[in-house]
């Protein structure tokens, strides 16, 4: 401890005692913006060109009023329905690629690695069912999507299909992450005394875990609804390919509505994901 | 005798409700979902056939053979790397851009002390939830009209769709932070100006700077595919080349955005691990 003692201040620093330090950083973050602005470029001042001012307000000038013609409404109905559908379609076929590549993953699951460390052929088994769920999730599902319009046509199927692999891959990853990290001493009880695997998964691992399975599941539905609706970017249908149609034509009252309809879309799949979640504890 | 009644010792044991009772939330449930499963599926007029027909078959592995080789000539591999350079500094400029906005708009989302009236919180959580309910892609596409096709209206709409993210984060954040070293400045009776930049933000900083870094993570796969509707970065050389049916040159880009993904998943895994050790 040091000897010497400062002497009490008198009155309050009037001056910000960390100024120096604070313009370092502020100097710093402006030293990285400037390449990431000339990167992107980044001019605000695009936007209040007064032949882009007028362009924006013509269109914005459209979106009232509304386009509430009958006819209308029910193409939009319809096409909600097909988002819905598609992305619920999309999940369940996950599911279907998922849950099989879980069981194949999941390390709890392990006989030889009851009794020590797994085996050389199961340890090698799985890691290879784990990288192909990592390739599955890393490649993004608008590329899928590009990739299966040109296979099988513009419509849903591509959309399904892309909506299902992606997912596929990211729900088999977490579920695998969830599996593992519960609790697996029931599950290890089983598979020691002689039960099954699939008895061990049934009886031990998912009565542990179904409740953060289910949640964890019907957050990604909720997400599919959101990406289905961008899918329909790039010719699979639903109420992104009809706001494209309408945005292309500069069609405002319907760009409008579309988009009204979308927020409460995404507003009513947050509730009934959040109603949900909160009814499984 | 009013007031509540006293609760037994053993709570009565109380057996699920039977199949097909009014009661039976589960067995309702279940049955609503494969209602919307088979009506999806039903509804949806998915072409299997045309799919899982020897002739996709065909066109699948014709489709994927064109992809080799892919174009590795080097002035192709810069304009790539050009491209990934953009995407990354679109995801990081429109998250930082985020996470001022955010900010911004998180204060008056906030009820910041017990006696603060909040007029706006209702209203600025409405424009929140209005900003974070449409996908980046679809202000990428609105935002064309008016910024013109590039990077920079593919930055706004990340800086968009996050503010949105990160203003209700940012708001829950600051609410929930402990109200101790604010009030205790706030009955010296400093501003509420003073009082934010040094009582509230120190405390929450920590979180803020990590919702900020989750999102960028986000924002730089998002941002790999925003250009498709043309709003630059590899998205927009993606659909570029493909359209041309350059399948060699797609190839690469495919090849680039994986990578590009691959390296900032494994980042942010050694990052984690490296900061929650």
């Amino acid at each position: 401890m040091s000897t010497t003692v400062r002497p009490m201040p008198t009155r309050a620093p009037t001056r910000d005692p960390a100024w120096l330090g604070r313009l370092f950083w502020i100097g710093a973050l402006l030293a990285v913006l400037w390449p990431l602005g000339v990167a992107t470029e980044f001019k605000p001042w695009i936007l209040l060109e007064p032949r882009n001012l007028q362009v924006t307000g013509t269109f914005l000038a459209t979106f009232w009023p509304l386009n509430t013609s009958g006819e209308f409404l029910w193409l939009v109905a319809r096409e909600t329905w097909r988002t819905i559908a598609m992305a619920t379609a999309g999940v369940t076929l996950a599911l279907v690629v998922a849950i099989p590549l879980t069981l194949l993953s999941t390390s709890v699951l392990s006989v030889s690695a009851l009794s020590g460390r797994m085996d050389r052929l199961p340890a090698l088994v799985r890691q290879l069912v784990r990288w192909t769920l990592i390739v599955l999730r890393s490649i993004p599902e608008l590329v899928w999507a590009l990739v299966f319009v040109r296979v099988v046509g513009l419509g849903p199927t591509a959309g399904v299909l892309a909506i299902a692999l992606t997912y596929g891959g990211m729900l088999g990853k977490v579920y695998g992450e969830i599996l593992e990290s519960g609790e697996t001493h029931p599950t290890h009880t089983l598979l020691r005394n002689g039960a099954g695997r699939l008895q061990a998964f049934f009886y031990g691992l998912l009565p542990n875990n179904a409740a953060e399975l289910t949640s964890y599941t019907v957050y990604r539905w909720e997400c599919a609804i959101r990406s289905s609706v961008v899918l329909g970017f790039v010719g699979a249908g639903g109420l992104g390919q009809q706001l494209d149609n309408s945005m292309k034509m500069f069609n405002g009252g319907e760009v409008a509505l579309m988009l009204l309809v979308f927020m409460a879309l995404v507003a009513l799949a947050d509730k009934v994901s959040s109603w949900l979640r909160r009814s499984l504890g | 005798m009013n007031g509540p009644k006293p609760r037994a010792a053993n709570q009565p044991y109380r057996l699920p409700p039977p199949l097909w009772h009014a009661r039976c939330k589960a067995c309702w449930f279940t049955t609503g979902l494969l209602v919307l499963v088979v009506a999806s599926f039903w509804s949806l007029d998915l072409q299997w056939a045309q799919f899982l027909s020897l002739e996709a078959a065909r066109s699948m592995g014709r489709f994927v053979a064109e992809f080799f080789p892919p174009d590795l000539s080097p002035e192709f591999l810069a304009k790539v790397g050009l491209g990934a350079w953009e995407t990354l500094a679109m995801s990081a400029l429109g998250t930082g851009l985020a996470a001022a906005l955010g900010l911004a708009l998180a204060l008056p989302a906030s009820r910041l002390h017990a006696a603060d009236r909040a007029w706006g919180r209702a209203p600025t959580r409405w424009l929140l939830n209005a900003l974070r309910s449409i996908p980046e892609l679809v202000w990428a596409a609105l935002l064309l009209i008016s910024a013109g096709l590039g990077p920079f209206a593919g930055t706004l709409a990340l800086a968009l769709h996050t503010s949105g993210v990160l203003g209700r984060l940012f708001a829950e954040a600051i609410e929930n932070a402990p109200p101790g070293p604010g009030d205790a400045l706030r009955v010296q009776g400093v501003g509420p100006l003073r009082v934010f930049l040094y009582a509230t933000l120190p405390q929450v900083l920590p979180q803020l700077l990590s919702y900020t870094l989750y999102r960028w993570e986000n924002n730089i796969r998002a941002a790999a595919v925003l250009g498709v509707v043309g709003a630059g970065g590899l998205g927009q050389l993606l659909s570029f080349h493909m359209g041309l049916f350059q399948m060699g040159k797609t190839a690469t880009i495919l090849g680039a955005m994986l990578l590009m993904v691959a390296v900032v998943d494994a980042g942010s895994h050694l990052a984690r691990r490296w900061l929650t050790r």
